[in-house]
């Protein structure tokens, strides 16, 4: 009977217990997927559910640079926070007052205090003061 | 066990027929974030229909009086009050951007002339105060119609100011602002059976609030591990008990629902009854945990069941049995050979909410390709239905829909791999008593109502 099992399902583990055929359908799909998955992002951890999945979904909002490593489990990437510091800020303007200030390029994953925000980096501050189309 | 594809017949008691009623908001191809219809919510008599969007608005919608003479016509929902209910935020301290985008939006049971709402978005919930006014006082004293002051020495005799009728004119009023008690995301609110308190909850900590104290509330969950190394769950969603004011539930990431009782301890940390399916372990994937985080749970208007959603089921469970739900319904089982695509493209992490009708004969819930499905409880019946313009004649009948698993596909049935993920159903609600239901399918909100009434 395991041997049929191999047969017909390649995708999973062998030694498996002897499965109800309908079970066996059924949870067939989820183990395809999850080798599709893992083919794709080898560097997918086992236990889905750890806490450094869960840590990304608490930090949602958070500014600063994504990371292109693959996501957790909650769907967060990975978010290195940066930080805005006035006093940078002043410091790096009065340096560069002699020279141009640097355009705002695209974010590199960067240690806090190399790159120093400027008005221009930060996002669009966004305010929906139209009114809503469901209205009109 | 319900169908997967959704059958021919209607769902609903007594042979439910719906039809599309309304539809409204922009027709655009280009939808603006802003306009993406974030929560929906019937009043406590239905007369009034509130929706929130990512832009931070509140738009309410009142029911017209039904006409006389044609008793057979059913009151449409038009605008009755819109405002901007919160405002994008950025909290410099922790270098967060709190986003304006409407959470969760709750009606307060009505007392007066007046009716109240809470709407709250990641970190604030504000109470709303949406009055009438349909008179005007005229013939002041100290001013004229226009405002202006008069001179007061040209003032030579008093008047009684009288009251006029004008165009009525709906004030929203924000009355009480309640910030600064969440540090992580709020999912969820909900008004207690006291009418007095409410509860709000976010990813670790549940708070209980009276609706006059702004300035302090009392943390009743907090699931927050001493070492944040060895955190394993979140909480997802919460409800206080329809009826009974010293009980509630919150559900988590890990599938499972743990109700509280307040008179217990003043701090709810160890649950009165823990819910939870058990799972064949050897079944287990990677994926397992995050289909089986629940995205909402709601109490039957009973008091006696509470409904969860997970990615792939709806399930009922009957509040005294903890070991099993006592229904499981598939909403798009044919979704789970897709999972690894889902996964890639987020839609495995979308939160859909569910609903009871007033009766809690029936249940719904939203799907992908704007699809929602319907469970009828006691016929075991179940209907996916879709919200689309293209059916949008007045009083026209939905057609049930079938999605193809795999196979040959027939005539009129939509296959697995040409459904639109972009177009999915995350919000509905049902009419607290009758046969209305409003679906939000991104930025347009669908009316439909039952053909018999």
């Amino acid at each position: 009977m395991s041997q049929k099992q191999e047969e017909e399902n390649p995708a999973e583990e062998t030694g498996e217990e002897k499965q109800d055929t309908q079970e066996k359908e059924g949870m067939l799909p989820e183990r395809a997927e999850e080798a599709k998955l893992k083919a794709k992002y080898p560097s997918l951890g086992q236990k889905p559910g750890g806490s450094d999945f869960l840590m990304k979904r608490l930090q949602k909002g958070v500014r600063g640079t994504i990371s292109s490593e693959p996501k957790g489990a909650l769907g967060m990437r990975s978010v290195e926070q940066k930080y805005f510091d006035s006093g940078d800020y002043n410091m790096a303007k009065a340096k560069m007052k002699n020279k141009q200030l640097p355009s705002a390029g695209p974010d590199k994953n960067l240690v806090t205090g190399d790159h120093i925000p400027t008005p221009q980096d930060l996002p669009q501050r966004k305010s929906s003061l139209v009114t809503s189309k469901l209205a009109g | 066990m319900a169908g997967a594809g959704g059958g021919g017949c209607p769902a609903g008691g007594n042979d439910l027929q719906w039809c599309f009623s309304q539809v409204k908001g922009a027709v655009d191809e280009d939808v603006a974030e802003a306009d993406v219809i974030s929560t929906v919510e019937f009043s406590h008599s239905g007369d009034l229909l509130a929706t929130g969007d990512k832009g931070g608005r509140v738009v309410i919608f009142q029911r017209e009086q039904e006409n006389k003479s044609r008793p057979h016509s059913r009151g449409e929902y038009n605008v009755y009050s819109t405002f901007q209910s919160h405002e994008p935020e950025f909290d410099y301290l922790k270098s967060l951007e709190i986003e304006e985008k409407i959470n969760k939006i709750r009606w307060l049971p009505q007392q007066g002339a007046a009716r109240f709402l809470l709407s709250t978005n990641d970190k604030t919930i504000k109470l709303w105060k949406i009055s009438e006014r349909d008179k005007r006082a005229e013939g002041y004293n100290l001013k004229d119609e226009d405002g202006r002051l008069r001179d007061p020495l040209r003032i030579t005799a008093l008047r009684v100011p009288i009251l006029k009728p004008m165009d009525l004119m709906v004030e929203a009023s924000p009355r009480r602002i309640f910030a600064n008690a969440h540090t992580y995301h709020i999912n969820s609110i909900s008004v207690n059976s006291d009418h007095e308190t409410y509860l709000s909850a976010d990813d670790l900590r549940i708070n209980l609030w009276h609706l006059e104290i702004t300035d302090r509330s009392f943390n009743i969950v907090d699931i927050k591990p001493a070492n944040m190394e060895e955190l394993t769950e979140v909480i997802t969603a919460a409800e206080f008990h329809p009826h009974q004011c010293n009980v509630l539930v919150y559900s988590s990431s890990k599938g499972t629902i743990r109700l509280c009782d307040m008179r217990s301890s003043a701090l709810c940390d160890r649950h009165s009854k823990f819910f939870e399916e058990p799972e064949d372990p050897s079944s287990r994937s990677f994926f397992s945990e995050i289909i089986s985080s629940v995205s909402d749970v709601k109490f039957s208007h009973s008091g006696r069941y509470m409904m969860t959603r997970d990615y792939l089921s709806v399930k009922v469970w009957d509040l005294n049995m903890e070991s099993r739900p006592v229904e499981t319904h598939q909403v798009h089982e044919y979704l789970r050979s897709k999972l690894c695509s889902l996964y890639e493209n987020d839609c495995i992490f979308d939160k859909f909410e569910c609903c009871w009708n007033g009766s809690d004969s029936a249940i719904m819930t939203g799907s992908y390709n704007n699809f929602f499905r319907m469970f009828d409880r006691t016929t075991w019946r179940d209907v996916t239905l879709e919200a689309s313009r293209e059916n949008s004649k007045p009083r026209a009948s939905l057609k049930p829909r079938r999605v193809c698993a795999g196979g040959k596909r027939k005539k009129d049935e939509v296959s697995v791999d040409s459904l639109d993920f972009s177009k999915k159903i995350l919000h509905t609600a049902w009419h607290p008593v009758e046969n209305i239901i409003a679906v939000a399918a991104t930025n347009n909100l669908y009316i439909f109502q039952d053909k018999a009434n």
